[in-house]
Protein backbone atom coordinates (compact mmCIF):
# COMPACT_ATOMS: atom_id res chain seq x y z
CA UNK A 1 0.00 0.00 0.00
CA UNK A 2 1.53 3.39 -1.19
CA UNK A 3 -0.40 6.77 -0.44
CA UNK A 4 0.81 9.93 -1.97
CA UNK A 5 -0.33 13.04 -0.81
CA UNK A 6 -0.28 16.44 -2.46
CA UNK A 7 3.92 15.32 -2.81
CA UNK A 8 5.35 18.46 -4.49
CA UNK A 9 8.95 19.01 -5.44
CA UNK A 10 10.75 22.40 -6.76
CA UNK A 11 14.14 22.69 -7.95
CA UNK A 12 14.69 26.38 -7.16
CA UNK A 13 11.92 27.99 -9.36
CA UNK A 14 11.28 24.87 -11.19
CA UNK A 15 8.65 22.56 -9.66
CA UNK A 16 9.44 19.26 -11.24
CA UNK A 17 6.19 18.01 -8.83
CA UNK A 18 3.32 20.00 -8.40
CA UNK A 19 0.89 18.29 -5.63
CA UNK A 20 0.94 14.76 -6.61
CA UNK A 21 -1.58 12.50 -4.97
CA UNK A 22 -2.31 8.85 -5.78
CA UNK A 23 -2.80 5.51 -4.23
CA UNK A 24 -1.74 1.97 -4.80
CA UNK A 25 -3.29 -0.77 -2.93
CA UNK A 26 -1.77 -4.06 -2.04
CA UNK A 27 -1.85 -6.88 -4.95
CA UNK A 28 -2.61 -3.99 -7.37
CA UNK A 29 0.13 -3.25 -10.23
CA UNK A 30 -0.03 0.65 -11.07
CA UNK A 31 1.27 1.94 -14.56
CA UNK A 32 3.42 5.19 -14.12
CA UNK A 33 2.90 7.18 -17.63
CA UNK A 34 4.05 10.32 -18.47
CA UNK A 35 6.23 12.01 -21.22
CA UNK A 36 9.37 12.38 -20.41
CA UNK A 37 10.41 15.31 -18.31
CA UNK A 38 7.02 14.94 -16.44
CA UNK A 39 8.14 13.72 -12.92
CA UNK A 40 8.25 10.74 -12.59
CA UNK A 41 11.54 9.26 -11.85
CA UNK A 42 11.56 12.39 -9.23
CA UNK A 43 8.08 11.03 -7.60
CA UNK A 44 9.90 7.52 -7.80
CA UNK A 45 12.73 8.90 -6.32
CA UNK A 46 10.99 10.69 -3.30
CA UNK A 47 8.68 7.64 -3.12
CA UNK A 48 11.73 5.46 -2.05
CA UNK A 49 13.22 7.88 0.45
CA UNK A 50 16.36 8.97 -2.78
CA UNK A 51 15.38 12.62 -2.46
CA UNK A 52 13.56 14.58 -0.04
CA UNK A 53 10.03 16.12 -0.99
CA UNK A 54 9.66 19.72 -0.73
CA UNK A 55 6.18 19.43 0.74
CA UNK A 56 3.48 17.02 1.10
CA UNK A 57 3.99 13.34 2.67
CA UNK A 58 4.01 9.74 1.21
CA UNK A 59 3.11 6.51 3.03
CA UNK A 60 4.49 2.70 2.54
CA UNK A 61 2.62 0.33 4.30
CA UNK A 62 1.24 2.83 6.83
CA UNK A 63 5.24 3.94 7.54
CA UNK A 64 6.08 7.85 6.75
CA UNK A 65 8.94 7.79 4.15
CA UNK A 66 10.41 10.97 6.39
CA UNK A 67 9.20 9.64 9.80
CA UNK A 68 10.18 6.04 9.34
CA UNK A 69 12.75 6.41 6.83
CA UNK A 70 14.29 3.35 7.73
CA UNK A 71 10.70 1.09 7.83
CA UNK A 72 10.08 1.87 4.55
CA UNK A 73 13.56 1.52 3.10
CA UNK A 74 13.00 -2.23 4.45
CA UNK A 75 9.80 -3.09 2.58
CA UNK A 76 10.90 -1.32 -0.63
CA UNK A 77 12.36 -3.12 -3.85
CA UNK A 78 13.44 -0.28 -6.19
CA UNK A 79 14.45 -0.84 -9.89
CA UNK A 80 16.15 2.55 -10.95
CA UNK A 81 15.80 3.71 -14.61
CA UNK A 82 19.70 2.39 -14.78
CA UNK A 83 20.18 -0.96 -12.78
CA UNK A 84 22.58 -0.06 -9.86
CA UNK A 85 25.31 -2.27 -10.58
CA UNK A 86 28.68 -2.91 -9.88
CA UNK A 87 30.59 -3.51 -13.09
CA UNK A 88 33.52 -5.74 -11.38
CA UNK A 89 31.29 -7.94 -9.31
CA UNK A 90 29.67 -11.58 -10.66
CA UNK A 91 26.00 -11.60 -10.04
CA UNK A 92 26.39 -13.92 -6.84
CA UNK A 93 28.19 -11.85 -5.02
CA UNK A 94 26.43 -8.61 -6.02
CA UNK A 95 23.20 -9.87 -4.91
CA UNK A 96 24.64 -11.34 -1.67
CA UNK A 97 26.00 -7.85 -0.89
CA UNK A 98 22.89 -6.76 -1.56
CA UNK A 99 20.64 -8.77 0.73
CA UNK A 100 23.46 -8.19 3.41
CA UNK A 101 22.50 -4.21 3.30
CA UNK A 102 18.67 -4.82 2.77
CA UNK A 103 18.97 -6.57 6.18
CA UNK A 104 18.54 -10.71 5.15
CA UNK A 105 19.62 -12.65 7.57
CA UNK A 106 23.01 -14.44 7.06
CA UNK A 107 21.12 -17.81 7.57
CA UNK A 108 18.72 -17.03 5.02
CA UNK A 109 21.19 -15.23 2.70
CA UNK A 110 21.78 -18.28 0.23
CA UNK A 111 17.97 -18.97 -0.23
CA UNK A 112 17.15 -15.95 -1.09
CA UNK A 113 19.79 -15.41 -3.82
CA UNK A 114 19.40 -18.65 -5.51
CA UNK A 115 15.55 -17.49 -5.38
CA UNK A 116 15.96 -14.21 -7.39
CA UNK A 117 18.51 -15.80 -9.36
CA UNK A 118 16.10 -18.53 -10.27
CA UNK A 119 12.77 -16.01 -10.48
CA UNK A 120 15.02 -13.64 -13.02
CA UNK A 121 16.61 -16.16 -15.31
CA UNK A 122 19.62 -15.37 -14.15
CA UNK A 123 21.19 -19.32 -13.63
CA UNK A 124 23.26 -19.57 -16.99
CA UNK A 125 24.83 -16.04 -15.48
CA UNK A 126 25.10 -16.40 -11.84
CA UNK A 127 29.17 -16.46 -12.02
CA UNK A 128 29.56 -14.15 -14.75
CA UNK A 129 30.91 -10.65 -13.97
CA UNK A 130 28.68 -7.58 -14.36
CA UNK A 131 29.99 -5.56 -16.41
CA UNK A 132 30.00 -8.13 -19.12
CA UNK A 133 26.71 -8.48 -19.11
CA UNK A 134 24.12 -7.89 -21.90
CA UNK A 135 21.70 -4.57 -21.10
CA UNK A 136 18.63 -7.82 -20.85
CA UNK A 137 21.03 -9.55 -18.49
CA UNK A 138 21.47 -6.17 -16.85
CA UNK A 139 17.96 -5.15 -16.42
CA UNK A 140 17.29 -8.64 -14.82
CA UNK A 141 19.78 -8.62 -12.17
CA UNK A 142 18.69 -5.01 -11.53
CA UNK A 143 14.95 -6.69 -11.08
CA UNK A 144 16.54 -9.55 -8.99
CA UNK A 145 18.45 -6.92 -6.75
CA UNK A 146 14.78 -5.35 -5.95
CA UNK A 147 13.52 -8.23 -5.01
CA UNK A 148 16.31 -10.26 -2.99
CA UNK A 149 14.73 -9.02 0.26
CA UNK A 150 10.57 -10.18 -0.56
CA UNK A 151 9.73 -6.89 0.20
CA UNK A 152 6.01 -5.77 0.15
CA UNK A 153 6.27 -3.04 -2.43
CA UNK A 154 8.17 -2.80 -5.79
CA UNK A 155 8.54 0.08 -7.52
CA UNK A 156 10.47 -0.08 -11.07
CA UNK A 157 11.88 2.68 -13.09
CA UNK A 158 11.12 1.75 -17.08
CA UNK A 159 11.89 -2.08 -15.99
CA UNK A 160 11.58 -3.48 -19.86
CA UNK A 161 13.88 -0.44 -21.27
CA UNK A 162 15.97 -1.81 -23.70
CA UNK A 163 14.89 -5.47 -24.22
CA UNK A 164 14.35 -7.02 -27.01
CA UNK A 165 10.69 -8.51 -27.39
CA UNK A 166 11.00 -12.06 -25.68
CA UNK A 167 12.56 -10.24 -22.92
CA UNK A 168 10.22 -8.07 -22.80
CA UNK A 169 7.11 -11.16 -22.19
CA UNK A 170 9.47 -12.78 -19.93
CA UNK A 171 9.70 -9.77 -17.27
CA UNK A 172 6.31 -9.00 -17.45
CA UNK A 173 5.19 -11.93 -16.71
CA UNK A 174 7.20 -12.20 -13.97
CA UNK A 175 6.42 -8.42 -12.95
CA UNK A 176 2.39 -10.07 -13.14
CA UNK A 177 3.80 -13.49 -10.81
CA UNK A 178 5.49 -11.25 -8.62
CA UNK A 179 2.49 -8.75 -7.36
CA UNK A 180 0.42 -10.84 -5.57
CA UNK A 181 0.51 -9.76 -2.22
CA UNK A 182 2.54 -7.09 -3.64
CA UNK A 183 2.54 -3.45 -4.03
CA UNK A 184 3.82 -2.51 -7.97
CA UNK A 185 4.42 1.08 -9.26
CA UNK A 186 6.23 0.84 -12.50
CA UNK A 187 6.82 3.44 -15.06
CA UNK A 188 6.63 2.85 -18.56
CA UNK A 189 6.62 4.43 -22.01
CA UNK A 190 5.00 1.46 -24.10
CA UNK A 191 0.95 1.68 -22.94
CA UNK A 192 0.11 -1.81 -24.60
CA UNK A 193 2.93 -3.13 -21.56
CA UNK A 194 0.22 -1.05 -19.31
CA UNK A 195 -2.81 -2.76 -21.05
CA UNK A 196 -1.38 -6.18 -20.18
CA UNK A 197 -0.35 -6.19 -16.55
CA UNK A 198 -1.74 -3.28 -14.75
CA UNK A 199 -5.35 -3.08 -13.04
CA UNK A 200 -4.60 1.23 -12.53
CA UNK A 201 -3.15 3.93 -14.43
CA UNK A 202 -2.03 7.20 -12.89
CA UNK A 203 -0.71 9.45 -16.15
CA UNK A 204 1.31 12.63 -14.91
CA UNK A 205 2.06 15.36 -17.33
CA UNK A 206 4.33 18.65 -15.90
CA UNK A 207 4.56 17.21 -12.88
CA UNK A 208 0.89 17.16 -12.21
CA UNK A 209 -1.22 14.09 -12.41
CA UNK A 210 -3.87 14.61 -15.12
CA UNK A 211 -5.24 10.95 -14.92
CA UNK A 212 -5.94 8.39 -11.79
CA UNK A 213 -8.34 5.49 -13.04
CA UNK A 214 -8.41 2.04 -13.15
CA UNK A 215 -7.92 0.48 -16.97
CA UNK A 216 -11.20 -0.85 -17.16
CA UNK A 217 -12.94 2.37 -16.27
CA UNK A 218 -10.48 4.15 -18.99
CA UNK A 219 -10.48 1.64 -22.07
CA UNK A 220 -14.38 1.34 -22.01
CA UNK A 221 -14.37 4.31 -25.01
CA UNK A 222 -11.03 4.42 -25.91
CA UNK A 223 -7.80 3.47 -26.24
CA UNK A 224 -5.57 3.68 -23.97
CA UNK A 225 -3.22 5.57 -26.30
CA UNK A 226 -6.20 8.00 -26.94
CA UNK A 227 -6.53 8.40 -23.28
CA UNK A 228 -3.14 9.24 -23.20
CA UNK A 229 -2.90 11.72 -25.69
CA UNK A 230 -5.35 13.90 -24.02
CA UNK A 231 -4.41 13.83 -21.12
CA UNK A 232 -0.58 15.17 -21.88
CA UNK A 233 -2.95 17.87 -23.90
CA UNK A 234 -1.30 16.47 -27.85
CA UNK A 235 -3.53 15.90 -30.87
CA UNK A 236 -5.14 12.81 -31.42
CA UNK A 237 -3.45 12.27 -34.10
CA UNK A 238 -0.25 12.43 -32.94
CA UNK A 239 0.49 8.51 -31.81
CA UNK A 240 3.85 8.32 -33.42
CA UNK A 241 5.43 10.58 -30.72
CA UNK A 242 4.40 8.39 -27.56
CA UNK A 243 4.76 4.90 -29.89
CA UNK B 1 28.51 -3.85 12.24
CA UNK B 2 26.94 -6.24 9.49
CA UNK B 3 26.82 -3.65 7.38
CA UNK B 4 29.42 -1.39 7.66
CA UNK B 5 31.36 -4.97 6.94
CA UNK B 6 29.65 -5.84 3.85
CA UNK B 7 30.15 -2.11 2.56
CA UNK B 8 33.88 -2.64 3.39
CA UNK B 9 34.32 -6.13 1.74
CA UNK B 10 32.49 -4.74 -1.14
CA UNK B 11 34.95 -1.96 -1.20
CA UNK B 12 38.35 -3.66 -0.81
CA UNK B 13 37.30 -6.42 -2.98
CA UNK B 14 36.53 -4.16 -5.93
CA UNK B 15 40.03 -2.50 -5.03
CA UNK B 16 41.85 -5.74 -5.24
CA UNK B 17 39.91 -6.91 -8.86
CA UNK B 18 40.90 -3.81 -10.50
CA UNK B 19 44.26 -2.85 -11.14
CA UNK B 20 44.53 0.27 -9.22
CA UNK B 21 45.16 -1.39 -5.83
CA UNK B 22 48.08 -3.67 -7.66
CA UNK B 23 49.52 -0.20 -9.43
CA UNK B 24 49.45 2.10 -6.30
CA UNK B 25 51.30 -0.89 -3.97
CA UNK B 26 54.05 -1.45 -6.86
CA UNK B 27 54.35 2.35 -7.48
CA UNK B 28 54.55 2.66 -3.46
CA UNK B 29 57.04 -0.30 -2.89
CA UNK B 30 59.16 0.62 -5.63
CA UNK B 31 59.38 4.58 -4.30
CA UNK B 32 60.32 3.36 -1.32
CA UNK B 33 62.33 0.53 -1.82
CA UNK B 34 64.97 3.24 -4.08
CA UNK B 35 64.23 5.98 -0.83
CA UNK B 36 65.55 2.85 1.06
CA UNK B 37 68.69 2.35 -1.39
CA UNK B 38 69.89 5.70 -1.61
CA UNK B 39 69.33 6.07 2.57
CA UNK B 40 71.67 3.35 3.02
CA UNK B 41 73.84 3.60 0.97
CA UNK B 42 74.18 7.43 1.73
CA UNK B 43 74.54 6.37 5.97
CA UNK B 44 77.78 3.59 4.59
CA UNK B 45 79.59 6.26 3.16
CA UNK B 46 79.14 8.53 6.32
CA UNK B 47 80.14 5.73 8.09
CA UNK B 48 83.34 4.85 6.32
CA UNK B 49 83.80 9.13 5.84
CA UNK B 50 83.49 9.11 9.93
CA UNK B 51 85.66 5.99 10.42
CA UNK B 52 88.28 7.87 8.28
CA UNK B 53 88.02 10.56 10.64
CA UNK B 54 88.71 8.10 13.58
CA UNK B 55 85.97 10.77 15.46
CA UNK B 56 84.53 8.68 18.36
CA UNK B 57 81.60 11.44 18.73
CA UNK B 58 80.24 11.65 15.44
CA UNK B 59 80.25 8.12 15.41
CA UNK B 60 78.01 8.07 18.54
CA UNK B 61 75.62 9.97 16.73
CA UNK B 62 75.58 7.84 13.73
CA UNK B 63 72.74 5.28 13.88
CA UNK B 64 70.35 4.06 11.75
CA UNK B 65 66.94 4.69 13.24
CA UNK B 66 67.73 8.95 11.96
CA UNK B 67 69.79 8.74 8.82
CA UNK B 68 67.78 5.77 7.66
CA UNK B 69 64.37 4.88 8.94
CA UNK B 70 63.57 8.78 10.25
CA UNK B 71 64.24 9.91 6.88
CA UNK B 72 62.50 6.87 4.56
CA UNK B 73 59.41 7.57 6.62
CA UNK B 74 59.48 11.25 5.92
CA UNK B 75 59.76 10.56 1.99
CA UNK B 76 56.77 7.70 2.13
CA UNK B 77 54.41 10.58 4.05
CA UNK B 78 55.27 12.62 0.81
CA UNK B 79 54.26 9.52 -1.52
CA UNK B 80 51.31 9.51 0.68
CA UNK B 81 49.76 12.63 0.10
CA UNK B 82 50.06 11.77 -3.48
CA UNK B 83 48.63 8.20 -3.13
CA UNK B 84 45.92 8.20 -0.68
CA UNK B 85 43.50 10.52 -2.98
CA UNK B 86 44.20 8.09 -5.64
CA UNK B 87 42.74 5.38 -3.29
CA UNK B 88 39.67 7.26 -1.75
CA UNK B 89 38.57 9.18 -4.91
CA UNK B 90 36.91 6.28 -6.31
CA UNK B 91 34.56 6.02 -2.76
CA UNK B 92 31.75 8.16 -3.06
CA UNK B 93 32.17 9.42 -6.71
CA UNK B 94 32.19 6.20 -8.07
CA UNK B 95 28.90 5.20 -6.59
CA UNK B 96 27.28 8.61 -7.35
CA UNK B 97 28.42 8.41 -11.37
CA UNK B 98 27.53 4.81 -11.67
CA UNK B 99 24.22 4.88 -9.94
CA UNK B 100 24.53 2.63 -7.39
CA UNK B 101 24.47 5.53 -5.07
CA UNK B 102 20.41 5.07 -5.84
CA UNK B 103 20.97 1.91 -3.98
CA UNK B 104 22.78 2.51 -0.95
CA UNK B 105 20.89 5.58 -0.43
CA UNK B 106 17.56 3.60 -1.02
CA UNK B 107 18.88 0.62 1.62
CA UNK B 108 18.22 0.49 5.03
CA UNK B 109 21.36 1.49 6.42
CA UNK B 110 22.32 4.83 8.12
CA UNK B 111 24.59 7.64 6.28
CA UNK B 112 27.12 7.06 9.40
CA UNK B 113 27.30 2.87 8.28
CA UNK B 114 27.94 4.08 4.88
CA UNK B 115 30.32 6.50 5.74
CA UNK B 116 32.18 3.88 8.37
CA UNK B 117 32.24 1.13 5.51
CA UNK B 118 33.30 3.33 3.46
CA UNK B 119 36.33 4.62 5.64
CA UNK B 120 36.98 0.91 7.06
CA UNK B 121 37.53 -0.32 3.14
CA UNK B 122 40.33 2.51 2.93
CA UNK B 123 42.09 2.25 5.90
CA UNK B 124 42.47 -1.80 5.41
CA UNK B 125 44.07 -0.54 2.34
CA UNK B 126 46.65 1.81 3.92
CA UNK B 127 47.25 -0.84 6.75
CA UNK B 128 48.32 -3.18 3.89
CA UNK B 129 50.43 -0.55 2.41
CA UNK B 130 51.83 0.55 5.80
CA UNK B 131 52.67 -3.03 6.73
CA UNK B 132 54.50 -3.68 3.88
CA UNK B 133 56.82 -0.45 4.12
CA UNK B 134 57.42 -2.64 7.16
CA UNK B 135 59.87 -4.80 5.06
CA UNK B 136 62.59 -2.03 5.04
CA UNK B 137 63.39 -1.67 8.69
CA UNK B 138 62.69 -5.49 8.89
CA UNK B 139 66.02 -5.68 6.45
CA UNK B 140 68.00 -3.20 9.21
CA UNK B 141 66.78 -5.28 11.78
CA UNK B 142 68.34 -8.24 10.70
CA UNK B 143 71.25 -7.14 9.44
CA UNK B 144 72.05 -3.68 12.03
CA UNK B 145 70.74 -2.91 15.31
CA UNK B 146 68.14 -0.20 15.36
CA UNK B 147 65.65 0.82 17.85
CA UNK B 148 62.69 -1.14 17.43
CA UNK B 149 61.33 1.08 19.39
CA UNK B 150 61.60 3.92 17.39
CA UNK B 151 60.70 1.91 14.45
CA UNK B 152 57.56 0.55 15.67
CA UNK B 153 56.58 4.01 16.54
CA UNK B 154 57.16 5.78 13.28
CA UNK B 155 55.00 3.15 11.38
CA UNK B 156 52.54 4.29 14.17
CA UNK B 157 52.88 7.68 13.39
CA UNK B 158 52.77 6.36 9.28
CA UNK B 159 49.75 4.65 9.72
CA UNK B 160 47.68 7.89 11.78
CA UNK B 161 48.89 10.34 8.59
CA UNK B 162 47.33 8.03 6.08
CA UNK B 163 44.38 6.94 8.42
CA UNK B 164 44.02 11.04 8.46
CA UNK B 165 44.50 11.50 5.14
CA UNK B 166 41.92 8.67 4.05
CA UNK B 167 38.88 10.11 6.05
CA UNK B 168 39.85 13.58 3.89
CA UNK B 169 39.70 12.00 0.50
CA UNK B 170 36.40 10.52 1.40
CA UNK B 171 35.16 13.97 2.58
CA UNK B 172 36.49 15.47 -1.06
CA UNK B 173 35.11 12.25 -2.95
CA UNK B 174 31.34 13.07 -1.41
CA UNK B 175 31.56 16.37 -2.68
CA UNK B 176 31.47 15.10 -6.39
CA UNK B 177 30.80 12.63 -9.32
CA UNK B 178 34.00 13.43 -10.55
CA UNK B 179 36.71 11.40 -9.50
CA UNK B 180 39.53 13.46 -10.90
CA UNK B 181 37.84 16.65 -9.11
CA UNK B 182 37.81 14.34 -5.84
CA UNK B 183 41.62 13.27 -6.17
CA UNK B 184 42.83 17.01 -6.76
CA UNK B 185 41.10 18.72 -4.02
CA UNK B 186 42.26 15.76 -1.85
CA UNK B 187 45.26 16.35 -2.91
CA UNK B 188 45.33 20.33 -2.44
CA UNK B 189 44.14 20.07 0.93
CA UNK B 190 46.79 17.51 2.18
CA UNK B 191 49.72 19.19 0.65
CA UNK B 192 48.21 22.11 2.45
CA UNK B 193 48.32 20.65 5.60
CA UNK B 194 51.73 19.66 5.15
CA UNK B 195 52.96 22.90 4.04
CA UNK B 196 50.37 25.00 6.26
CA UNK B 197 53.73 25.98 9.16
CA UNK B 198 56.08 26.77 6.45
CA UNK B 199 55.05 30.40 7.14
CA UNK B 200 55.49 29.69 11.00
CA UNK B 201 58.46 31.61 11.46
CA UNK B 202 57.73 34.82 10.01
CA UNK B 203 54.22 34.86 11.12
CA UNK B 204 53.42 36.43 14.99
CA UNK B 205 53.89 34.33 17.71
CA UNK B 206 50.21 33.44 18.34
CA UNK B 207 49.82 32.77 14.45
CA UNK B 208 52.92 31.10 14.35
CA UNK B 209 51.47 28.50 17.08
CA UNK B 210 48.37 28.28 15.79
CA UNK B 211 49.92 27.08 11.72
CA UNK B 212 52.40 24.85 13.75
CA UNK B 213 49.29 23.19 15.44
CA UNK B 214 47.71 22.52 12.83
CA UNK B 215 50.70 21.13 10.32
CA UNK B 216 51.16 17.38 9.55
CA UNK B 217 54.84 17.96 9.62
CA UNK B 218 55.18 19.12 13.08
CA UNK B 219 53.13 16.57 14.83
CA UNK B 220 54.29 13.27 12.03
CA UNK B 221 58.08 14.56 12.77
CA UNK B 222 57.78 14.65 16.79
CA UNK B 223 56.18 10.79 16.28
CA UNK B 224 58.78 9.60 13.56
CA UNK B 225 61.62 10.38 16.27
CA UNK B 226 60.32 8.06 18.73
CA UNK B 227 57.77 10.14 21.10
CA UNK B 228 54.54 9.07 21.38
CA UNK B 229 52.92 12.43 22.74
CA UNK B 230 49.23 12.60 23.64
CA UNK B 231 48.61 15.64 21.68
CA UNK B 232 50.16 14.33 18.29
CA UNK B 233 47.86 11.25 18.78
CA UNK B 234 45.12 13.87 19.55
CA UNK B 235 45.97 15.69 16.75
CA UNK B 236 45.82 12.57 14.03
CA UNK B 237 42.71 11.72 15.34
CA UNK B 238 40.86 14.95 15.45
CA UNK B 239 41.70 15.29 11.90
CA UNK B 240 40.29 11.99 11.06
CA UNK B 241 36.91 11.91 13.36
CA UNK B 242 36.89 16.05 11.61
CA UNK B 243 37.00 14.83 7.90
CA UNK B 244 34.68 11.74 9.08
CA UNK B 245 31.85 14.06 10.44
CA UNK B 246 31.94 16.12 7.97
CA UNK B 247 31.71 13.42 5.38
CA UNK B 248 28.89 11.86 7.07
CA UNK B 249 26.75 15.44 6.80
CA UNK B 250 28.39 16.05 3.21
CA UNK B 251 25.89 12.69 2.51
CA UNK B 252 23.43 13.37 4.89
CA UNK B 253 22.47 16.57 3.34
CA UNK B 254 21.30 14.71 0.08
CA UNK B 255 18.15 13.64 2.35
CA UNK B 256 17.39 17.41 2.94
CA UNK B 257 18.36 19.65 0.01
Amino acid sequence: MIEVRNLTKRYGDLVAVDRVSFTAKKGEIVGFLGPNGAGKTTTMRIITGFLPATTGTVTVEDFDIFDDAHEVRKRIGYLPENPPLYADMTVTSYLEFVGRIKDVPRAALPDAVDRAVQRCGLTEVRRRVLGHLSKGFRQRVGLAQALIHEPDVLILDEPTIGLDPRQIREIRSLIKELAGQRTVILSTHILQEVVQICQKVVIINEGRVVVEDTIENLTREMSLEEVFMRAIGGAPGAEEAVA
Amino acid sequence: MKNILAIAAKDIHSQFVSPIAYVVLTGFLLLGGWFFFHLLARFSFLLQLYLSFRNPDAMQRLNLNEFVIAPLLHNLSVVLVILVPVITMRSFAEEKRSGTYELLMTSPLTITQIVLGKFLGAFVFVLVMVLLTGVYPLILVLYGNPEPGVILAGLLALLLLATAFVSVGLLTSSFTENQIIAAVTCLVTLLLLYVISWPAETAGATLGAMLKYVSLTEHFGEMVKGVIDTRDLVYFLSITILALFLTQRSVESLRWR
